[in-house]
């Protein structure tokens, strides 16, 4: 049977649980990706319901309408342009007054419309009482309540979708907001000049495009140059309304429209707000006497952060010893079943042994991502970027970009991505160009197998440590930066602190496992290919002879040997000879190589000649001391960004000036930091 | 009148006037800012800066520099 297919689009302000009745609608069924040009993200869903198929496009967090910034514009354009069936705006009941300016906004795009109120056991916990059918009777559009941690009220929403789509709802009607006799003998007088071409009236309202003129909307400006016949006259008549209205009200006209809008506002929430004044704690102000404290709320800060590593590192060795042996067990299976030769050294030691090396930290990476996920949806993150604002202000970065700051722990690409929230453009240059001095978690295996290895006892700290260091220098280097290259203002700190919320489980595994997902890609792939590569020019050319073990066929003498040896000069004040210098040279493509390609690199057997399984004792016989061993990990730490950062990097800036620069400056502060470690260890004795 | 950067931990005050230009003046207004407004100071950040605000039922952070521009009658 053919089924019918509904578009239907989720909006709302950040906050509002928005993400979480898209997750219960839709489940594990979603599709992420980017919006074509930009690196906002895009999530994408499908439902089947009775006879329809439902498919929900997640539009990202907003507040308003007035595209200012990267994510306001992608709402607005996909709303415009796409032209989807439905859009439904999720709202936060325990908030109404300053959600509804979002819903106003979206009243007059004259669309069809649903208000989700979620959230609302929170909103009548606090003595809020909604006349639901009232609300919606005034503002012309259906309205659901919801609980979307709970899953309640989304089948509800559903089946409204569907009478929605279908007009089938008798309570949508368009209705307009009126905004006083001076403004709206303007809007008329800018709508008459916009009639003169009947094209833009099929394509957008004409009071709204008006009302957009007054606000001097940039985007409706640049929309007016698709019809030339009548753009000089428009913008000549809203230049003409703008300057009557500030006659008239001795102010700009943007904030006349923002406070007619918050009227119509409080007018609609007179007659549908009854608010029981109860004697509630406000839970989340309480648990914020000690979380944003003045005096311990950066240190109960610092000790989440470092829990979330030992959790990473400890937590995570317990699954990985197991997923260790399976891979081993592979390894064996295939040797067992294929004949010696080239084929079977290239399945067991170049894929298995590269890709495997890699797989076995997924365990640790989940985990990072457990605690991100959480931070984020129990309303911890916006309370770290009010800790960290002046902090993050004095390096002249936004306590916002301590969130994609943040992320960079667990991937510098999507971090990069996620500096498109800065609106001001020297702040996302800065904090796109250190981030990768934030280690990410393909970083993570490297320390964990080399501190592990040289700092038994001490791994935690050691690894905590490195962090530390990244951290340290970014701050330098973004205050350096800032003061040679970005001169000038940073962008303004409004800033919403939610409630503190319980996260669903769901929710969690959801976002867990989105960036689980890219790690098991990058491992199928990049890595994949890098470990191929890897192994080739370390087995080639064949029949080479090894001075150190005559029976068994290593690494000398091959192509990547050579490389690494012909470079191996520049780096041996590090304290580092050949193999570490290949293994550097093979994770340009991926930090995550560097470890498989040492799994190809240190000898399997030791000087009686004996199989040494695990990559750790063998790197234990290498010669290499503790302090060269940190001195490694902190050159790992800084040296070039990955390839997918950098090609990251190169869309967000649009040049490819600032990678290079990123590469350039990467080497000169790896090789220097690094120099001076290796250095002043060997003086002191490691 | 007062800019709302001087006011201290518990007052409470009346919006008066909200500076400022462009994209920062847009997202206060957006956010609940007008004129005539009542707000409240929850705590300033450890480093006395940002402050956090109650405005219309929710809570918001805004750094003393920007709280400057707006201009506030205590209650």
């Amino acid at each position: 049977m053919h089924k019918e297919t509904i578009r239907a689009a989720l909006i709302g302000n950040p906050n509002s649980g928005k993400t979480t009745i898209f997750n219960e609608m839709t489940g594990a069924r979603q599709k992420v990706g980017n919006w074509a040009g930009v690196t906002v993200e895009k999530k994408e869903g499908r439902i089947e319901h009775n006879d329809h198929n439902i498919e929900i496009t997640d539009l990202p967090g907003t507040y308003s309408l007035t595209a200012y910034t990267i994510e306001e514009i992608v709402s607005r354009n996909f709303i415009l342009d796409e032209k989807p069936d439905v859009v439904i705006d999720v709202i936060d009941s325990s908030n109404l007054e300053r959600s509804l300016y979002l819903a106003t906004q979206l009243i007059e795009l004259d669309i069809k419309l649903i208000f989700a109120l979620n959230m609302m056991d929170i909103a009548t916990s606090k003595g809020h009482h909604i006349d639901r059918e009232k609300l919606a009777a005034l503002l012309g559009v259906p309205v659901v309540f919801t609980v979307g941690n709970k899953g309640s009220g989304v089948e509800d929403l559903v089946e409204k979708i569907v009478e929605v789509a279908e007009d089938r709802n008798t309570v949508s009607r368009h209705i307009h907001i009126a905004y006083g006799n001076e403004v709206e003998k303007e809007i008329r007088n800018i709508q008459s000049v916009i009639w003169r071409n009947p094209g833009i009236g099929e394509k957008y309202s004409t009071r709204w495009l008006s009302l957009k003129l007054i606000e001097s909307d940039n985007e409706v400006i640049d929309t007016l140059s698709f019809f030339p016949e009548i753009a000089d006259d428009v913008t000549k008549q809203a230049e003409q309304s703008k300057a009557a209205i500030k006659e008239i009200y001795k102010d700009d006209p943007e904030i006349i429209i923002s406070d007619q809008r918050y009227g119509f506002i409080n007018g609609a929430l007179k007659e549908c707000l009854k608010i029981k004044s109860t004697n509630r704690i406000d839970i989340s102000q309480k648990v914020d006497l000690f979380l944003t404290n003045r005096f311990i709320g950066i240190p109960i800060f610092i000790f989440f952060i470092w829990c979330m590593f030992q959790a990473t590192f400890k937590l995570g060795a317990i699954p990985a010893d197991f997923l260790d042996a399976l891979i081993g067990y592979a390894g064996e299976g295939v040797s067992f079943i294929l004949p010696a030769g080239l084929l079977q050294d290239m399945i067991v030691n170049g894929i298995i042994g590269g890709v495997g090396a890699v797989i076995v930290f997924l365990p640790n990476i989940l985990i990072l991502f457990f605690f991100i996920a959480l931070f984020e949806d129990t309303g911890y993150m916006a309370r770290a970027a009010f800790l960290m604002d002046k902090f993050m202000h004095i390096i002249g970065l936004h306590g916002r970009s301590f969130i994609p700051m943040l992320m960079g722990f667990g991937c510098n690409a999507p971090a990069v991505m996620a500096t498109r929230t800065l609106e001001n453009e020297n702040d996302r240059l800065l904090s796109i160009l250190i981030n990768p001095l934030i280690s990410c978690s393909a970083r993570l295996p490297v320390y964990i197998l080399v501190a592990g290895t040289f700092f038994p006892q001490h791994a935690g700290n050691a690894i905590f440590s490195i962090y530390a260091i990244g951290i340290a220098l970014a701050i330098l280097i973004g205050k350096l930066f800032r003061i040679i290259l970005f001169k000038g203002e940073t962008a303004p700190f409004v800033m919403e602190l939610p409630p503190y919320r319980m996260p669903t489980i769901k929710g969690l595994a959801i976002h867990m496992w989105e960036r689980g997902k890219i790690f098991l890609q990058k491992a199928t792939g990049m890595i994949l290919i890098g470990s191929i590569i890897i192994w080739a020019l370390s087995t080639f050319p064949l029949n080479r002879h090894d001075t150190d073990y005559p029976d068994s066929q290593t690494m000398e003498g091959s192509y990547l040997s050579i490389l690494g040896k012909s470079i191996a000069p520049v780096l041996k004040p590090l304290g580092m000879d050949w193999r570490e210098t290949v293994a550097l040279i093979s994770g340009l493509a991926a930090k995550e190589i560097i470890v498989s390609t040492m799994g190809v690199l240190y000898p399997g057997k030791n000087n009686n000649g004996e199989e040494i399984q695990k990559l750790s004792a063998r790197l234990k016989h290498s010669g290499m001391t503790p302090a060269a061993a940190f001195s490694f990990m902190v050159f790992v730490l800084i040296y070039t960004p990955c390839l997918a950062t950098l090609a990251v990097m190169k869309r967000e800036t649009n040049s490819w000036k600032w990678p290079f620069f990123a590469v350039g400056y990467s080497l000169v502060l790896a090789w220097v930091t690094s120099f001076m470690i290796f250095q002043t260890g060997k003086i002191i004795g490691f | 009148m007062l800019k709302l950067s001087e006011l201290k931990e518990g007052d409470k005050a009346v919006i008066v006037k909200v500076g400022g230009m462009g994209v920062f003046r847009q997202r206060l207004l957006e956010m609940g800012f007008i004129k005539g407004t009542e707000i409240f100071i929850e705590k300033y950040a450890p480093f006395k800066d940002p402050m956090e605000i109650i405005i219309k039922g929710y809570h918001v952070s805004l750094r003393v520099e920007e709280a400057s521009y707006i201009e506030v009658d205590m209650q």
